[in-house]
């Protein structure tokens, strides 16, 4: 078959302060009609980079230094204004990762859909219009006849993820770049939008290079995967290849990262109860209820995994337990006493006890604090630890969360996002607390990453004893930790129960949706998943 | 302060033009009697002279010596407008962040209260306030800082506002900190760049304020020199065809300038926006 794009020793850099870095050391990239390039590596690994590359194109501050990049035999490094203006958006468009980010929230839906077709000159709007509800329907959008005339903000995240993967097939372009379009979803919602790419490029032999940093999605849609690490790649094959054999260990370690589990688990049941919440009802209007009779205890020690889709009212637990949120209704128990609904009247023992770690580690330090600061305070704040004392209590932290002792000077900015997260790690341990509730604390990670700060936790609570509150979405970080399992679904517990019995079938009809759901690193997965549902729904 | 200069040096050439600028009005004021050839109020020559040897740009209505009264006047108009938008920070700063952190009626009171004044305008009611208590230099100086303390309010609220959703800041809530702890550690770091940019901005309004206060009689009072004043008592001579009334204009316009290089430097800074 015809190469259709074809990137030669390309060379991307990037500005820093004064000087020019390479992001992209020198990758060759071919991709043939109809075929999907899956681009796999962590963060700062290059591949968006790559990716928009295809088309001639960097962000802001990069540049694309040497190389070629030939597509549909026209060279596009260095090509004119008017050539790639005429290729992007028409010939080889692009999907971006957070599609709420990317609608205009001022426009409808149909009329950003129209914009590259009538740019373009390849239709005018009313036939635009028409194919906007042809691909609407084949991408399965409800009510496609009518969807394209809302806003951005009036339908949900998975459904406005297939609306951008449908702006990229106004122009059926001949390639697209997905680039982690489903990160930023739930699980359910991941595999309606896999499927939908799926689908549709197979339908309009669309080439694609997806971009992603999880294999196990990546294995669902690729004909071929490229592992790419710093800027160089590490190892390219076919999708099923790589799958059964990988070659190199830096792709064995990301296929052996779902494996992780426990092992040997003792049982916990029979520990003092730290956290108990009794009927617990909550909502921030006063009327619509966002949390309704919650039941929960959780163990000295013991790890409980509250597990639900976004908008399921995980996270206003978390903010009732700490205070934030007032319950309307039922008592919050700590150590058998009750917790004061609002944070004001808390006294500062039981703040100390009960900490936090949080989702997105950046928002959660302060950019302008020393890590000697941000760990320190809270070691001040609580135990009254000053001067050589509190240093060498943040040096023993540091350790504890493996890292090396110079950091304690530096700033936030100045770490990776994993050693940002294990600096708030630290901060909840100065604080010598009891329970810790963890809200996503690995989503914003790479796997690889996410997984070392996983093993921390669990050491951590093996030494320490402290009690975990593990809010996620994510079930296969369930799987790894979790002594006990809370499914929620619309402020309610459908199920709970130890980690053994949720995972044991039968589950309840929702627990079974989330955990089917998860993609394995089995490239017929996605098929058969969808084929078993459609069987279950025919009958 | 290593960090700090080498921040200097990288600055862009129009930023340190502007440096320069202050600079030389800095040193003007600081060392005014040296380099002053004659004495602030003394009468030195005849009336409305045109620049020569010994009256370098001149002499005014009175036949004081121009570039005198100039030197002298950098001091007491700059070190006023300085004071006034140092004090208007310190208001504005405290009792936006106060608002943003609190929320609540706190910020409903507050800002309302801030709408009523900001409803007048400035000019005018600082005339009204300063005709009823007399126009002493402190009485000046705690009118224009309160009034402008008000734009430095909204300001500093909507910043912190932003900063006040962060998570850090919800940490430090959950940690049981205290209001000042957390307007001081977590929300003032991070609301600096915005901040100083305005500082310098709102020292160029203030200067300008005290030159349009001084212009209509009640600034700072005769026989002290400001620079404002200068062009008012000397304004009548432009019709005879003396520009003696433009060198006080220009030096207002000089400093100006000088400080707003400056700023536009800091905001671009502040903003972390690359050419």
């Amino acid at each position: 078959m015809k190469k259709l794009l074809e990137i030669k020793n390309i060379v991307i850099e990037g500005q820093t302060s004064d000087q020019w870095v390479p992001i992209v050391k020198g990758i060759d990239l071919t991709l043939k009609k109809g075929e999907v390039l899956g681009l796999i590596g962590e963060s700062g690994a290059g591949k968006s980079t790559l990716g928009l590359a295809s088309m001639a194109y960097t962000r802001p501050g990069c540049r694309i230094a040497s190389g070629s990049i030939v597509f549909d035999g026209q060279e596009l490094f260095d090509g004119s204004a008017s050539l790639l203006r005429s290729i992007r958006g028409a010939r080889i468009a692009y999907v971006a990762q957070s599609a709420a980010a990317s609608f205009n929230p001022a426009h409808r839906l149909i009329n950003q859909f129209a914009e590259g077709p009538v740019q373009h000159n390849l239709m005018n709007f009313s036939s635009a219009e028409e194919k906007a509800v042809t691909i609407y329907d084949q991408l399965l959008l409800p009510d496609p006849e009518h969807i394209g005339y809302r806003f951005p903000h009036q339908v949900s995240g998975g459904q406005l993820q297939r609306a951008m993967v449908a702006m990229a097939m106004s122009c059926q372009p001949d390639i697209i770049v997905f680039d982690e379009p489903t990160t930023a979803l739930d699980v359910t919602t991941q595999i309606e939008v896999l499927a939908a790419i799926k689908d549709i490029t197979r339908k309009y032999n669309t080439a694609a290079i997806y971009i992603t940093h999880d294999l196990a999605v990546v294995a669902q849609l690729a004909d071929r995967i490229m592992v790419l690490r710093d800027g160089q790649l590490v190892e390219e094959n076919d999708a099923r290849e790589i799958l059964a054999a990988p070659k190199e260990e830096y792709t064995r370690e990301l296929l052996s990262v779902r494996s992780f589990s426990t092992k040997g688990n003792k049982d916990k049941s029979g520990n003092k109860v730290i956290l108990d919440i009794k009927d617990v009802t909550a909502s921030y209007t006063g009327t619509e209820e966002v949390l309704s009779d919650i039941n929960l205890q959780i163990r000295k020690g013991q790890t409980v995994a509250l597990v639900g889709e976004s908008g399921s009212g995980k996270s206003t637990l978390a903010r009732v337990i700490t205070g934030l949120l007032p319950q309307s209704k039922g008592s919050v128990l700590f150590k058998n006493k009750p917790l004061a609904p609002k944070l004001k009247p808390r006294s500062r023992e039981e703040l100390q006890r009960l900490q936090m770690i949080y989702q997105m580690p950046d928002t959660a330090l302060n950019p302008r604090h020393t890590i000697r600061t941000i760990i320190g305070r809270p070691l001040q704040f609580y135990l009254k630890m000053n001067g050589r004392q509190r240093e060498q209590r943040i040096l023993e932290l540091l350790e504890q969360i493996e890292l090396p002792a110079d950091y304690i000077d530096r700033y936030p900015a100045e770490l990776s996002g994993g050693e940002k997260q294990r600096i708030c790690i630290a901060r909840a341990l100065a604080a010598e607390p009891d329970l810790i509730i963890c809200d996503e604390v690995t989503s914003a990670l790479d796997q690889l990453v996410a997984e070392g700060i996983l093993k921390l936790l669990l050491n951590l609570q093996q030494k320490l004893q402290v009690s975990y509150l593990f809010i996620t979405h994510d079930l296969t970080t369930v799987k790894a930790i979790a002594d006990e399992i809370v499914v929620m679904l619309n402020g309610r517990i459908i199920e709970q129960g130890p980690k053994k019995e949720i995972l044991k079938p039968p589950h309840h009809e929702y627990t079974d949706l989330l955990l089917s759901s998860v993609p394995k690193m089995d490239p017929d997965w996605l098929d058969g998943l969808l084929e078993k549902r459609i069987l279950a729904a025919a009958a | 302060m290593i960090t700090l200069l080498s921040h200097l040096r990288t600055a862009p050439l129009s930023a340190k033009i502007g440096m320069g600028m202050v600079l030389i009005t800095l040193i003007a004021a600081i060392f005014a009697p040296l380099i002053a050839p004659f004495g602030e109020t003394e009468i030195a020559g005849d009336v409305w002279l045109f620049s020569s040897s010994t009256h370098f740009l001149g002499t005014d209505s009175l036949g004081r010596d121009m570039f005198s009264r100039l030197v002298y006047g950098a001091r007491n108009t700059i070190a006023i407008a300085f004071l006034i938008t140092f004090l208007s920070f310190v208001f504005g700063v405290t009792l936006g962040f106060v608002a943003a952190t609190i929320g609540g009626w706190v910020d409903q009171l507050l800002s309302r209260m801030i709408d009523i004044l900001m409803a007048f305008p400035t000019l005018i009611f600082a005339l009204m306030v300063l005709s009823v208590v007399g126009t002493s230099i402190p009485a000046l100086i705690i009118v224009i800082a309160l009034l402008d303390s008000t734009r430095v309010f909204r300001l500093s609220r909507a910043v912190a506002m932003d900063i006040e959703v962060m998570e850090y800041v919800e940490a430090a809530r959950l940690r049981g900190e205290k209001l000042w702890w957390i307007m001081r550690h977590e929300i003032l770091p991070n609301a600096m760049p915005p901040l100083v940019a305005e500082f310098g901005l709102r020292f160029c309004f203030v200067f300008l304020f005290i030159a349009a206060l001084s212009f209509l009689g009640l600034g700072i009072q005769p026989p002290a020199a400001d620079w404002g004043g200068m062009v008012r008592e000397n304004a009548g001579a432009i019709t005879f065809g003396i520009f003696t009334p433009l060198w006080p204009a220009a030096a207002i316009a000089f400093l100006t300038v000088g400080v707003n290089l400056i700023v536009d430097w800091a905001l671009h800074v502040a903003s972390g926006l690359k050419d």
